[in-house]
């Protein structure tokens, strides 16, 4: 017997086809802080993203009017604080830039050691809460079991675990230890020298050979896995005409296909650091893709950043014979009170999320007139209308998780 | 290209509306445009094949003014205010500021935010760098499609980054100072 229906609007007036707006965030985790994100959708389709940032504002650009550079180092931790390292040395050399500061050369080596070494911190959370937000746990674990190293290293160079200060304007607050004692978690992965005291840069050259063989594991775990691929692949394609429209720096931009590193094409005062180091710059496409993969996608935005931890850990292993080959000191000394000339500047660093700016207008007086904080992931972020446009719900978060955000850069 | 080639290139084709800061002495060399020409300057330097200027680096609101009297006379400007462009070639590999100058409120009267013009159709960053300087600054951009506050509650009063901006006792119940 077949149903009989006798006006066939009535089903259709049955089933509710309205737009939705749905309200994800402030506290929601996968969010990577307090962001906002206001959803219109139909059913299961976003049609439009609307993200709301400010949650975590205190204006660090009026505190800079108030102090001199040397005193808002530490405000520059917090803004990125899972790469506070490179934060201090985008402001350092910002400031170096205006003052006309030449840096010693065992400063600059000192300096390229730790920033790389702060990026693989970076980029192994970016990757342990990218695959949190996607729903597998054990990366996260792993990830940040290398990180407690890299911190316990932090540490023992600076005294501070997240917010270390350490890199100053003309070098660094303290040099590098001679002798440590061996940390505890990494003697404990190793196997042996537990409790052994040893110079400090042989410990690191142990850590990065312990890491080299993880990142095999990491692919094995993320990247090689099926259910990341179609979790990420061919989702939150961003062409890289938008890419650069609107001002995607970083990992972001290299995965979209536009060949640009700062450290390889920026201004000669940051361009120096890195002369006379080999490296590559990764950029989709790769030719060790799954064939899912489209450039610019989830899964192009992720390789990079794990392609940058391999090139970080060459540059940490150039830099330390450079380092210990230098002569010199590790600091051209700057006056808590020294006048800033009236003049300004802008500078751009890449920091692992991107490019970080600082503009720094001097008048004549110890504060600057001006200190404007050019974020990164502001702009990372910006771009998430665009790309979150015509994807099931479930997606956002492995679009905004693939952009690698940090709010307290975003909201400075 | 340097800062002089790309001057003559836009003198040559706007006239007065550009001035640069001849001769080009500070550490990063800018060029002046009129407020009411930046948004065909911008268009010109993002798409002649010679500049190329596709990326928008930053874009921030300066306030120069000395609340206070007594270091007024050594402060060296009059109050005015500034929009700092600053734009990058990722192909040509070249840099360049441009500077907008309008005052520090619209015909003088206070609480009148002065007027530029958005470029938010140029270069799609703008849209959101221009509301952070409209929240922070107070320059009004004109045109814009979505003015609102951005790092800000929508019901904040002033313009934090103002030199002559009150910090509030307090909002909604909480202590400000």
């Amino acid at each position: 017997m077949s149903l009989q229906v006798e006006d066939p609007r009535i089903v259709e007036f049955d089933v509710q086809t309205d737009e939705m707006l749905v309200n994800m965030g402030p506290q929601h985790p996968s969010t990577h802080g307090v962001l906002r994100l206001l959803l219109r959708t139909d059913g299961e389709i976003v049609h439009e993203c609307t993200p709301h940032i400010g949650y975590l504002h205190r204006c660090a650009e009026k505190i800079g009017e108030h102090l001199s550079p040397p005193q808002y180092i530490p405000y520059t931790d917090r803004m990125d604080y899972l790469a506070a390292m490179n934060m201090n040395l985008g402001f350092s050399l910002a400031v170096e830039k205006l003052i006309g500061m030449e840096v010693p050369e065992k400063a600059i080596h000192l300096r390229v050691l730790i920033a790389e070494i702060g990026r693989i911190a970076s980029h192994l959370v970016g990757m342990g809460t990218y695959g949190l937000d996607l729903g597998t746990f054990s990366p996260f674990l792993y990830a940040f079991r290398e990180r407690e190293i890299i911190l316990d290293l932090f540490e023992e160079a600076c005294g501070a675990r997240l917010t270390y200060s350490y890199l100053t304007i003309g070098g660094a607050t303290h040099d590098l230890p001679d002798e440590i004692e061996m940390p505890d978690g990494l003697a404990a992965l190793i196997g042996k020298h537990k409790g052994e005291r040893l110079p400090f840069l042989d410990v690191i050259e142990i850590f990065l050979q312990w890491l080299e063989l993880r990142i095999k594991e990491y692919h094995t775990l993320l990247t090689r896995n099926m259910i990341f691929i179609s979790r990420t692949a061919g989702l939150g394609v961003l062409s890289p005409e938008l890419a650069v429209s609107y001002g995607c720096t970083g990992p972001v931009l290299r995965g979209s296909c536009v060949d640009f590193d700062l450290r390889r094409d920026g201004e000669p005062i940051y361009t120096r650091m890195y002369k006379g180091y080999d490296f590559e710059v990764p950029v989709a496409p790769f030719k060790e893709a799954p064939r899912e993969v489209i450039v610019g996608d989830n899964w192009c935005r992720f390789y990079v950043r794990m392609m940058e931890v391999v090139q970080a850990i060459r540059l940490v292993r150039q830099a330390i014979p450079k380092y210990k080959a230098s002569t010199g000191s590790y600091r051209e000394p700057f006056k808590l009170n020294a006048k800033l000339p009236r003049d300004e500047v802008y500078l751009e660093t890449e920091a692992p999320r991107g490019q970080m700016g600082f503009y720094v207008v001097g008048n004549g007086e110890g504060n600057p007139l001006r200190l404007r904080a050019k974020s990164s992931c502001f702009c990372n972020v910006s771009v998430t209308d665009q790309i979150c446009q015509g994807v099931p719900l479930a997606d956002i978060p492995a679009i905004v998780g693939s952009l690698d955000i940090v709010m307290g850069e975003i909201d400075r | 290209m340097d800062i002089q080639g790309i001057h003559a290139i836009l003198v040559e084709r706007f006239g007065a509306a550009v001035v640069g800061n001849e001769p080009f002495k500070a550490i990063d060399p800018w060029i002046q445009v009129s407020a009411n020409s930046i948004v065909d300057v911008c268009t010109f330097l993002r798409d002649d094949p010679r500049l190329q200027f596709n990326h928008l680096n930053d874009l921030c609101g300066v306030d120069y003014l000395e609340p206070d009297p007594k270091k007024a006379a050594k402060f060296g400007h009059e109050p005015h205010i500034e929009v700092v462009y600053h734009l990058s070639s990722l192909k040509l590999r070249h840099l360049l500021k441009v500077k907008v100058v309008v005052p520090r409120w619209r015909n003088d009267v206070a609480g009148q935010l002065p007027v530029v013009p958005s470029v938010s159709a140029v270069w799609g960053i703008a849209n959101w760098h221009e509301r952070e300087a409209y929240d922070l600054v107070g320059i009004d951009f004109e045109g814009h499609p979505n003015l609102r506050r951005i790092l800000c509650p929508e019901d904040w009063v002033g313009h934090a980054l103002r030199k002559d901006y009150d910090f509030p006792l307090e909002y909604h119940g909480v202590r400000g100072r």
